[in-house]
């Protein structure tokens, strides 16, 4: 598409949000046009994507090495599968949030919007920079580049809670990488010489099972962005941040930046035989399941709306870095398509969230007691997303945490079979109370509030992506195709 | 042409010297300062021809009167030599049209000739420092600067400024004593006071051991980490950043200290070389302690600091730890990583003194709780300030980080596994003092004071938005200062182990 070979649009992808973001900052004096340019970099940012899932699925490797910084640490760009999905999964949803932050923002008034939007431009182009990384160092650049950038977005609201969860957000994102993730990528190029992913790993081969397993514990916690307990609590904090926010960033581009990690270094740094020898892994599988099973009772127990979803967001993302952990073919694959499933059922749901809040100022759970009735759409979308979250079919849901159990089967791991089905028990029990609230409970007597459905620009998002949910329970083929390399290509 | 080529490593250093008689006689700031900006400027141009002539043919010797040493002094410049030079120079040029307006508004009128000409004066003996190879000469061209630099600092507005500059005269004056007793004890045993002459003698096997080499060196160390203030010899440190005027924090930060440690690599690694400074005498663990003292003393000193040039002086002195961490390291890789992170240290913290100097110009005042709100009144310096800040924590993408990664990969290559860990940890107590002013700067309402600032004019604009742009850039592209630093370290550790 657009006539640009692979190469080039895969380096236009990584830029071009940046240049996004330079018009927005350039035309802050006319909202108007400021938001155009924002939906124009959107746009162009998926189809620039787009236009390489042709090429990718048919086997092409898009690969372009900028510069040396540190003799065997090139700045270096390559698409493979996995982060075209991360990609795809980001730029799309950038489209659609996008329109939902015009319509909340300006429902709501808010200050700061200029700097609002260049900062969530420059985080999306964190996140395809990220997922189009060659190497390590790459990849660590725009890891940082992406907290850095959404710093300002999560202290947008500038009173004394949001700097609050700024400082926490910080501390825990920057430290966890500082203190664990660089020194594992210090280790990793000491050891191997290189920070290059590779299929098969690039780990040497016959390391010994006690230093692979501490070094995945490096990579497991100083991805802070994974939000593996205990290093969660940064996720909730982050929720001060407006709904679009949240929506995007701490449901999709940001998170699933630190489970796509956690995958990549898996796949392509560890390789799957040295991670599964003498069981350097199997600590991680115990860790994993445990922070499904306690970010989900968590959840239970937090009546704030967004916090809930927040704990949800935290027991999710374990299932990824449980399929990381448990390392076979179906796990893994089943793991990158969780990022997928996930994020379209968890953006629905702070869609909804903040529409609830534009529309009725309501942010607890105990006060949604009949709202389905004022707001349908959005009550409806809320429980498909739920639906999908859970794992039922015909949402997309099911097919990841199928996949993810049938590996952790192959791999032996038959408890993981039952922490799954607790999870989604415990899914069911936080998410579907709050839908029966808002349909079959009339609303308190004291509750007189008059209010409709939020303004189309919010509800449109809403049901495209609530109807996502529904096409990728049929579009898993597809993902299960284009993920099919990661575990197949043999090394070399 | 080529007859002036031959003279260029004089001329870097009479050129300031002259220059310095030159403004003394103008009559006013403003044709003080226009001097000044010329001479300044030729000073980047001689030191890159210089860099280009060694990497083109090697190290350059220049004979001071056409006397050949030992007898005579003679000027030198190799890579790291070079390295330094070009270092100085391009933080001197690049300060000066900052200079004129920070200057204007800190200094009284008929005190501001004396500022360019002590300006120059100091210049002049950092350059002379830099490229003399004698060792008395050096401790001339130490005067110097230091002298110039007591009158640079007293001329602070604030009177704490002469409290300040009396204690570093003090300190300083110690460290040059020792600093010359060492010279004196070296000259005794060796009869040389040309740096290549005594290194040569002092490789003689029957040298490696006798009392007065050892007594030189421990005289040496401790008068340059005076001057260069290691900790715990700083203590006229945060008081001579913080009361001095802008102009001369953001010079002194970015120059003074950096040369003082050229000189520490210059005697540890070519004078005495490998085998006394780190084999016979424990340099490597006195260092390493004393630089992770720096590293994390310094830094959380830095958080509890309200005054920010202050904050700023205590973060060098954490910086200066991870650069001597690096002399300490004394393999090829920690070694780059230090001698790369003077330079990566010299842009930052000048760029981040630069934006105290803008604040200092608008604002008046550089206290933390005076610039509440200032965030949004002037963006573009704050901007710089911010950038600054995340190239101190080692953000990748800054320079900071390419200085981490060299630290950190040489303490591996020891197998000093706990000192990856505490370079790392302490860039995070960097992330607390910036992040304290970031929080602010954008989160408080604005007093009336700041509501009326703006960002200064492109004339200080311009200088910080250069430096900053160039701490970014050497976060990528490093071939023109981690790639020299890595064959000057490669020289320094090769050549006489």
């Amino acid at each position: 598409m657009l006539g640009l070979s692979p190469e080039t649009t895969m380096l236009a992808a990584v830029v071009l949000p940046f240049i996004g973001a330079i018009a927005i900052a350039f035309l802050h004096r006319s909202p108007n046009l400021r938001e155009a340019a924002t939906l124009v970099t959107a746009v162009l940012l998926a189809a620039l994507v787009w236009s390489l899932a042709g090429p990718v699925m048919a086997g092409a490797r898009p690969d372009v090495a900028l510069i040396e910084v540190v003799p065997g640490l090139p700045l270096a760009f390559k698409v493979e599968p996995l982060g075209l999905m991360f990609a795809l999964v980001a730029s799309t949803l950038w489209i659609v949030n996008s329109i939902y932050s015009i319509g909340y923002m300006r429902a709501h008034d808010e200050p700061r919007q200029t700097t609002f939007y260049v900062c969530f431009a420059i985080a999306l182009g964190s996140a395809v920079g990220l997922a189009f990384s060659r190497n390590l160092f790459t990849l660590f650049l725009f890891y940082e580049l992406l907290t850095l950038s959404t710093y300002p977005l999560v202290t947008h609201n500038g009173d004394r809670k949001a700097l609050i969860g700024g400082r926490i957000y910080l501390m825990l994102l920057i430290g966890s990488s500082m203190v664990l993730l660089l020194p594992a990528i210090i280790v990793t190029a000491f050891l191997s010489g290189t920070t290059e992913f590779t299929a098969g790993g690039i780990l040497p081969k016959g390391l010994d099972a006690t230093i692979v397993g501490l070094l995945l514990a490096l990579y497991a916690f100083g991805i802070g962005k994974a939000a593996l307990m205990p290093l969660h609590f940064w996720l909730p904090s982050a929720m001060v941040a407006p709904t679009p926010v949240s929506a995007l960033l701490h449901a999709v581009a940001v998170v699933k930046a630190g489970v796509f990690t956690v995958l990549k270094v898996v796949i392509y740094v560890f390789g799957v035989e040295t991670l599964t020898a003498g069981g350097a892994r199997d600590w991680l599988v115990y860790f994993a399941s445990a922070t499904l099973i306690a970010a989900s009772l968590v959840a239970l127990t937090r009546q704030n709306l967004k916090a809930r979803l927040a704990y949800s967001t935290v027991s999710q993302l374990s299932y990824v870095v449980l399929a990381a952990a448990i390392a076979t073919s179906s796990s893994l694959i089943g793991g990158g398509m969780h990022i997928v499933m996930h994020a379209a059922g968890k953006i629905t749901l702070f869609f909804c969230a903040g529409a609830i809040y534009v529309a009725a100022h309501k942010t607890e759970i105990g006060e949604l007691d009949g709202i389905g009735r004022r707001m349908p759409v959005t009550m409806a979308a809320f429980f498909i997303a739920s639906l999908s979250i859970i794992g039922l079919p015909p949402f997309g849901g099911v097919w990841s945490k199928w996949l993810i159990g049938a590996g952790a089967l192959d791999a032996g791991f038959a408890f993981v079979v039952g922490v799954l089905m607790v999870s989604s028990l415990l899914n069911v029990a936080y998410l579907l109370p709050i839908v029966g609230r808002a349909f079959f409970l009339p609303p308190k007597p004291d509750d007189h509030d008059v209010h409709g459905e939020a303004p189309l620009a919010c509800l449109i998002p809403i049901v495209i992506t609530a109807t996502l949910c529904l096409v990728l329970f049929f579009a898993a083929g597809t993902i299960e195709e284009l993920l099919r390399p990661l575990v197949t290509a043999r090394p070399g | 042409m080529s007859a002036l080529e031959s003279q260029l490593p004089i001329l870097q250093v009479i050129v300031p010297l002259v220059g310095a008689v030159l403004v003394a006689l103008m009559r006013g700031g403003r044709s003080a300062w226009a001097v000044a900006l010329v001479i300044t400027w030729t000073m980047p141009v001689i030191s890159i021809l210089l860099m280009r002539k060694v990497l083109a043919t090697g190290p350059i010797s220049y004979h001071l009167g056409g006397w050949a040493p030992p007898i005579g002094i003679e000027y030198r410049v190799d890579l790291l030599a070079a390295f330094v030079l070009v270092l100085v120079s391009v933080v001197g040029a690049a300060l000066m049209p900052f200079a004129r307006r920070s200057v204007a508004s800190e200094i009284d009128g008929d005190k501001q000739v004396w500022f360019y000409t002590m300006y120059l004066l100091c210049l002049a003996g950092l350059l002379g420092i830099t490229i003399t190879a004698d060792a008395f000469n050096l401790f001339v061209f130490l005067e110097i600067s230091s002298l110039a630099t007591y009158v640079l600092i007293a001329l602070g507005r604030d009177r704490r400024a002469l409290l300040a500059a009396y204690q570093y005269l003090i300190m300083g004056t110690i460290g040059a004593t020792f600093y010359v007793i060492g010279v004196g004890l070296l000259y005794l045993v060796t009869g040389s006071l040309n740096i290549y002459d005594i290194a040569s003698r002092l490789a003689d096997p029957a040298m490696q051991n006798p009392r007065p080499v050892m007594a030189a060196l421990a005289f040496i160390v401790v008068g340059i980490s005076l001057k260069l203030a290691l900790f715990p010899l700083h203590v006229w440190l945060p008081g001579a950043y913080a009361h001095a005027p802008s102009f001369a924090s953001a010079f002194l930060a970015g120059t003074a200290t950096k040369v003082a440690i050229y000189v520490l690599i210059r005697f540890a690694f070519s004078v005495f070389g490998v085998a006394i400074s780190f084999e016979t005498l424990p340099l490597t663990e006195v260092l390493v302690v004393l630089s992770l003292a720096a590293m994390f003393i310094a830094s959380i000193i830095a958080v509890f600091e309200t005054n920010l040039k202050r904050m700023l002086a205590y973060s060098s002195l954490g910086q200066v730890g991870y650069i001597t961490l690096g002399i300490a390291l004394a393999n090829t890789q920690g070694l780059t990583g230090g001698i790369v992170h003077l330079l990566n240290h010299a842009l930052m913290k000048t760029a981040l003194f630069m934006a105290l100097g803008a604040i200092a110009y608008r604002l008046g005042s550089v206290k933390l709780d005076a610039i509440a709100g200032i965030g949004r009144r002037m963006p573009w310096t704050m901007a710089v300030f911010v950038l600054g800040g995340m190239a101190l924590v080692g953000v990748p993408g800054t320079a900071g980080f390419v200085s981490k990664w060299y630290l950190a990969i040489g303490a591996v290559e020891k197998g000093w596994w706990p000192l990856v860990f505490a370079i790392l940890i302490s860039s995070l107590i960097a992330v607390v003092y910036v992040g304290r002013v970031v929080e602010v700067a954008w989160f408080r309402e604005p007093s009336p004071a700041v509501e009326k600032c703006t960002d200064p004019p492109l004339s200080m604009l311009i200088p910080m938005l250069v430096l900053t742009a160039a701490t970014i850039y050497f976060g990528i592209d490093t071939e023109a200062s981690a790639g020299m630093a890595l064959k000057a370290a490669e020289t320094l550790l090769g050549g006489l182990k």
